[in-house]
C-alpha cells in the first residue's frame, strides 16, 4: 500500500488507465497513510469517508478519459467546496460548511479527481509558515518541529510527506512557491487570470491566484492543464488560449535565454543560497540555455509595495466576517459590540495586524502617500519585467532567502517573517508565472529552491526549463516518516 | 417661520434685519436602475418580494464571491446620461467604499468616486417665468444596500437583502437649484427624462427615487457659497420642501445670530418637520474609498455609446416643441403633456385616432380637463386610464361634427368610464343624439315663447338676462339634446 502513495501524479494515472490499480485502492493508501500521520497537523477537514466512497463508485463506472481519472487529491482550506467546511484557517469561520464550489476545485472534480480532505493553512492565507492557523502549527515532514512554509503549509506537507498525490495552493505573496521550496516540493504560482478565483476565499484579490503543488514538474503541468480556465464569474479571469501544458512539455530548451537579476543579490543572504543560485546558472546552462545578465531596478521596493497593497485590499474584503451572516458570531450589547466581540475573537494576531496596516494606508491622508504610491511603484516593478522580456525569456533566481525554520524561530518577529517572501512577492506584483523547483540543501539537509519566473502567460516555458533543469539537479527529499504512528 | 417668501421668478428669499439671503440647493438624487437583475449578480430586483428570497451568493457576500457587471445596467446609466445631455465616459472606475453596518454585507460599497460613467450634463426646467438650465455634475453607478427592520422583533433589528446589490444610478447636481419650487420641477424633470428612457420608473413610494439634498444660505447677490449641510435620504418631494424651507431658515437665524453653520450631515424629521443633526464633519466617516481589485476598469467605446444613442427616444424637451410646431397646442399646454411619457402617449393617441378632422383644443381640454380630474380622484394612473384613447377621440368626434354637445359629451363621459364603452353606441342606446334639424328647433322655441309671452315682451324692453332663461328652456324641453348653436341663432330672430 505504501508504494502507491509514493507514486507521481502521473504514473497513478498510467497505473488507473492501464487498470493495475483501482481508484479505491488508491484512495485507500493515501487514506491509510493520512490517518497515520495526524502528528503533521496537515488536515483541517478529513473527507476521507466520502473519498473512498466515490472512489469505489469511480471502479464502477470508470472514465479513464478523464485527466484526473479517480485521483484522490487533497486541496488547501481557502477553497470553497460544496457541503464540506471550508475554514481558511480561521476561527471565523470555524464552522463554515459553502453550498457552492470553487471553480478551481470544481475543474479537478470535473475531470475525475476526488477530495481527499483540506488543508491546513495560515490563516486566510496570511504567513509565511503556517504558524498564524487557528488549527495550530504544521510540522515539514522533512524534520521535526520546522514550519512547512506558508501560507499554503498543510498542502506543501501533505505533498511531501505522501499523503497526497498532488494539492493546490494559493499564492498571494508566495505562498505556494516558499512552501514548495521548504518542503522540497515543486509550486507553481501561474499568471494573474490564469486560475479562476471565484469560490476561493480571498485574501489580496489583485494578487491572489490559484496553482498546483506537485512532487515533480510534470505533475505540475497535468494539473495546471486541469485548474486553469477562462471563467466569467471572476471578471480578472483572462480568456487566453491555454496550452496543453503536459503534452506539450519538453526538456528541449536549446537556445532559451534566461535572465540573472542582479538585484536579487541581497544584502545578509546566506552562502548556500548564493552557491544554489551559481549551481542553478550551471545546470541551466547544461540543458543548453543561454544566460543573461539583467537588471530589475525596483525589486527592492517590491517588498513594501506588496505590504501596503495586499493588506489594503485585505482589510476591506475580510470586512464581510462580522458575525452577521455567517460564520462566529459573538454575543454582544449592539450592533458595534458585536462586531467588535466576534471580531476580536475571530481573528488572530496576524490577520488582525494587517487588517490595521491596511485600514492605516487606505485612511484619507495617507492613502496618497502609501496605497497610492505603491500602486505607482507597482507599476515600475511591472516595467522592470516587461524591459527584462524584452532580452530574455524566463529569469531564474532563488525561492526564498532561507530554508526552513524553526517553528516559533520567527513567530514574534513580523518583519524577518515577511523577508522570507522577498523573492516571491515581485512576481505576484507583476502578475507573472511563477514556479519554485528543489534544487538542493542546506547545511541541515533542509531543501531549498530555485525560482523559475516566466513572461505573462508563458507558462509552458517556465514549466520546460524545470522540467529539463530537473532532471539534470536530480533531487530526491529524504524522508523518514519520523511522524508515522 | 417668520421668513418671507418671495415668488419674484422662482427664487426662494429669506428677508432677516434688511438682508435679503438666497437658497442655494444642489441635490444627489439616488435612481433605481429598471433591470430585472442587480448590478453585480443575477438576482431578481422585483419590488414587494418576502424578505431575503432574492438574493445569491454575492449580495450576501459569502466567501470567494465575485462581482460580474451587468453590461444592461450600464447601458441604462449611459441611456440616462445622454438624456441629460452629459458627456459619457469611454472609462470609468469601481470603487469600493468602506463601512461596517448589518444591512452591507459585503462591509463595503461597490460605487464610483473618482471616475464615474458619466461626466457633465445639464437639465431645463420650465417654471412659470420661463426656462431655466441646472447643471449636472455627474453620474455614477453603484449598489444599494440591504434594509434593516428594526420594528419587528422587540429585541433584534432584522436585515432584509432583497435590495442588496440592486443597482443605482447617483445623479449629482451643480448647486444651481435656488427655491423648493425648483427642487420640485427638477425632480419631475429628472424622473420625466428617465422614465422616457425606460432608465428609473421613478417610484418614490417603492424607494426607486431617493436624495440627500445639499442646502446653504448667502446673502442675495453674493457670488461665494456658505457652508452647507447635507440632509439625508429624503424619499418625497414634499418633504424635500419643508427639510430645504426648514434648514434654509435656520441656517439665516445662525448667521444673523453672528454665529457659525457646521458643515454637517442632517436628517429630516417629518413628524416634528425639522432638521435634525446626525453627524458633524469631524465624525464624518473615513470611507476610504479605492478601486475594486475584482473588477477591472469599465470601458465603453464610442461605438457602444452611438450604438445607444441611436436607440434613444424622443425626449420631453423635444417633444414638447414638436407638439407645439405639428400640433399647435400653447406651450404652457404642451409641458403638461409631455411631463409624463403616458400621458404624451395618450395625447398622441388621442390625436391619432381623431383622424383628419381633428380639434386639437377639444383634445387638450377633454385629457388636461374631465381625464386628469377622473384619474385624480381614482388616483389612477393615466397608462391605466378607465377610458382608452381611442375611445376619448371617439367622443372629441362627436362633438366635433355636432353630433353631440358639449354638455351631453360630458354625461356620455361619465357612462363611459364604466368599462370604457364606445361613446357612438351610448348615444345610439340613450338616443342622445344633439337635435340639429333648424324646423324641430323653431316649432320647440315658438312653443316656449308662446307659453312665456311676458318674459319675451320684458327682453325686448331690454332685460337681456331673459336670453338665458329662453335658451335654459330651450334645452330643457329637448332634454339637453338640441344643438346650442342652433337655439342661440333661432331665439335671436324669433325674440
Amino acid at each position: 500500500m505504501t508504494e502507491i502513495t509514493s507514486l507521481s501524479l502521473f504514473e497513478l494515472i498510467e497505473n488507473i488507465k492501464e487498470k493495475k490499480i483501482s481508484s479505491n485502492e488508491v484512495a485507500k493508501s493515501f487514506v491509510y497513510r493520512s490517518e497515520k500521520s495526524k502528528k503533521l497537523n496537515a488536515y483541517v477537514t478529513e473527507n476521507f469517508e466520502n473519498c473512498l466512497k466515490l472512489s469505489k463508485e469511480f471502479d464502477n463506472k470508470p472514465n479513464f478519459d478523464l485527466k484526473l481519472p479517480g485521483i484522490p487529491i487533497a486541496v488547501k482550506d481557502l477553497f470553497c467546496t460544496n457541503e464540506v467546511r471550508t475554514t481558511a484557517g480561521s476561527n471565523i469561520l470555524n464552522n463554515f460548511v459553502p453550498s457552492y464550489e470553487s471553480t478551481v476545485t470544481q475543474n479537478i472534480w470535473n475531470q475525475g479527481g476526488i477530495l481527499l480532505g483540506k488543508l491546513n493553512c495560515d490563516e486566510f492565507a496570511m504567513g509565511s509558515s503556517n504558524e498564524t492557523s487557528f488549527f495550530g502549527n504544521v510540522q515539514n515532514p522533512i524534520a521535526k518541529d520546522l514550519v512547512p512554509g506558508g501560507s499554503s503549509g498543510g498542502s506543501s506537507s501533505a505533498l511531501a510527506a505522501n499523503l497526497t498525490p498532488v494539492t493546490i495552493g494559493t499564492d498571494t505573496g508566495g505562498s505556494i512557491r516558499q512552501p514548495a521550496s521548504f518542503t522540497g516540493t515543486v509550486g507553481l504560482k501561474p499568471t494573474y487570470g490564469s486560475c479562476s478565483r471565484y469560490g476561493i476565499v480571498a485574501f489580496a484579490s489583485s494578487l491572489d491566484q490559484a496553482g498546483p503543488m506537485s512532487k515533480d514538474v510534470k505533475d505540475s503541468s497535468i494539473l495546471l492543464e486541469v485548474i486553469s480556465s477562462f471563467d466569467k464569474k471572476d471578471s480578472t479571469s483572462i480568456d487566453f488560449k491555454r496550452n496543453n501544458y503536459s503534452s506539450e512539455l519538453t526538456k528541449n530548451i536549446k537556445g532559451i535565454k534566461i535572465g540573472i537579476p542582479k538585484e536579487y543579490r541581497v544584502d545578509g543572504m546566506p552562502d548556500e543560497i548564493e552557491s544554489l543560485w551559481k549551481k542553478g546558472i550551471e545546470y541551466a546552462k547544461d540543458c543548453g540555455a543561454e544566460i543573461i545578465d539583467i537588471s530589475l531596478p525596483h525589486t527592492s521596493y517590491a517588498l513594501p509595495t506588496y505590504y501596503i497593497v495586499a493588506p489594503a485590499e485585505a482589510s476591506s474584503n475580510l470586512a464581510r466576517y462580522d458575525g452577521v451572516k455567517y460564520g462566529l458570531r459573538s454575543s454582544g450589547e449592539s450592533l458595534i459590540d458585536m462586531y467588535e466581540k466576534t471580531r476580536s475573537e475571530g481573528f488572530g494576531e496576524e490577520v488582525k495586524r494587517r487588517i490595521m496596516i491596511g485600514t492605516y494606508v487606505l485612511s484619507s491622508g495617507y492613502y496618497d502617500a502609501y496605497y497610492l504610491k505603491a500602486q505607482k511603484v507597482r507599476q515600475l516593478i511591472k516595467q522592470d519585467f516587461d524591459q527584462a522580456y524584452n532580452k530574455v525569456d524566463a529569469i531564474l533566481t532563488p525561492s526564498t532567502p532561507s530554508s526552513a525554520f524553526k517553528i516559533g524561530e520567527k513567530s514574534n518577529d513580523p518583519v524577518s517573517m515577511y523577508l522570507n517572501d522577498i523573492f516571491t512577492v515581485p512576481v505576484n506584483l507583476a502578475g507573472l508565472p511563477g514556479i519554485s523547483i528543489p534544487a538542493g540543501t542546506d547545511k541541515n539537509n533542509y531543501p531549498l529552491g530555485l525560482q523559475i519566473i516566466g513572461k505573462p502567460f508563458d507558462e509552458q516555458t517556465v514549466l520546460n526549463i524545470a522540467y529539463s533543469m530537473e532532471e539534470k539537479i536530480n533531487y530526491k527529499n529524504n524522508i523518514t516518516d519520523w511522524w508515522m504512528e | 417661520m417668520d421668513g418671507i417668501m418671495s415668488k419674484n421668478n422662482s427664487e426662494y428669499l429669506i428677508e432677516r434685519n434688511d438682508n435679503i439671503y438666497e437658497v442655494v440647493i444642489g441635490l444627489e438624487v439616488h435612481a433605481q436602475v429598471t433591470s430585472n437583475s442587480k448590478l453585480f449578480s443575477a438576482s431578481s430586483t422585483k419590488f414587494g418580494a418576502e424578505p431575503n428570497t432574492q438574493v445569491s451568493l454575492v449580495d450576501a457576500a459569502f466567501p470567494g464571491m465575485l462581482p460580474v457587471i451587468n453590461e444592461y445596467c450600464v447601458k441604462q446609466a449611459i441611456k440616462t446620461g445622454i438624456g441629460l445631455k452629459a458627456k459619457i465616459n469611454n472609462k470609468s472606475v469601481f470603487d469600493r467604499k468602506n463601512y461596517f453596518y448589518a444591512d452591507l454585507p459585503q462591509g463595503y460599497q461597490i460605487s464610483q468616486y473618482k471616475y464615474p460613467i458619466v461626466g457633465e450634463g445639464n437639465v431645463i426646467l420650465d417654471m412659470p417665468k420661463g426656462q431655466k438650465q441646472v447643471g449636472i455634475e455627474r453620474l455614477h453607478l453603484e449598489q444599494d444596500a440591504g434594509k434593516s427592520i428594526h420594528d419587528v422583533d422587540p429585541s433584534n433589528t432584522l436585515v432584509d437583502l432583497n435590495r442588496s446589490g440592486v443597482a443605482l444610478m447617483e445623479i449629482v447636481s451643480k448647486p444651481d437649484l435656488r427655491s423648493p419650487d425648483e427642487v420640485n420641477a427638477y425632480i419631475k424633470k429628472l424622473r420625466s427624462i428617465m422614465r422616457y428612457l425606460g432608465t428609473c420608473d421613478g417610484n418614490m413610494q417603492e424607494g426607486s427615487l431617493r436624495a440627500d439634498v445639499n442646502v446653504s444660505v448667502r446673502i442675495k447677490g453674493s457670488t461665494e457659497l456658505g457652508t452647507r449641510c447635507e440632509i439625508k435620504n429624503v424619499n418625497s418631494i414634499k418633504f424635500m420642501q419643508m427639510a430645504i424651507i426648514y434648514e434654509a431658515n435656520r441656517q439665516v437665524d445662525l448667521i444673523e445670530e453672528g454665529e457659525e453653520i457646521d458643515q454637517e450631515t442632517r436628517l429630516f424629521d417629518t413628524k416634528k418637520n425639522e432638521t435634525r443633526s446626525m453627524r458633524s464633519k469631524e465624525d464624518a466617516h473615513d470611507y476610504r474609498y479605492f478601486p475594486d481589485p475584482d473588477l477591472l476598469p469599465l470601458e465603453v467605446t464610442d461605438e457602444f455609446i452611438n450604438q445607444v444613442k441611436s436607440e434613444i427616444p424622443e425626449l420631453p424637451d423635444d417633444k414638447k416643441k414638436r407638439f407645439i410646431d405639428e400640433f399647435k397646442v400653447s406651450p404652457y399646454e404642451a409641458t403638461i403633456l409631455v411631463s409624463d411619457i403616458d400621458t404624451a402617449k395618450y395625447f398622441e393617441e388621442v390625436v391619432a385616432k381623431m383622424g383628419k378632422n381633428r380639434d386639437m383644443k377639444l383634445a387638450v381640454n377633454w385629457i388636461t380637463g374631465e381625464l386628469f380630474a377622473v384619474l385624480n380622484n381614482k388616483n389612477i394612473e393615466i397608462a391605466r386610464s378607465p377610458i382608452s384613447a381611442k375611445n376619448l377621440a371617439k367622443l372629441i368626434n362627436l362633438i366635433k361634427n355636432g353630433t353631440i354637445s358639449g354638455k351631453i359629451a360630458k354625461t356620455i363621459f361619465e357612462l363611459m368610464l364604466d368599462g370604457d364603452i364606445d361613446p357612438q353606441i351610448i348615444v345610439e342606446e340613450k338616443g342622445l343624439k344633439q337635435e340639429s334639424d333648424p324646423k324641430a328647433i323653431e316649432a320647440l322655441i315658438d312653443k316656449i315663447i308662446n307659453d312665456n309671452r311676458e318674459k319675451a315682451i320684458e327682453y325686448k324692453q331690454g332685460k337681456e338676462k331673459l336670453f338665458g332663461f329662453f335658451v335654459g328652456q330651450a334645452m330643457k324641453a329637448s332634454a339637453g339634446k338640441a344643438n346650442p348653436q342652433l337655439i342661440n341663432e333661432i331665439l335671436k330672430k324669433k325674440l
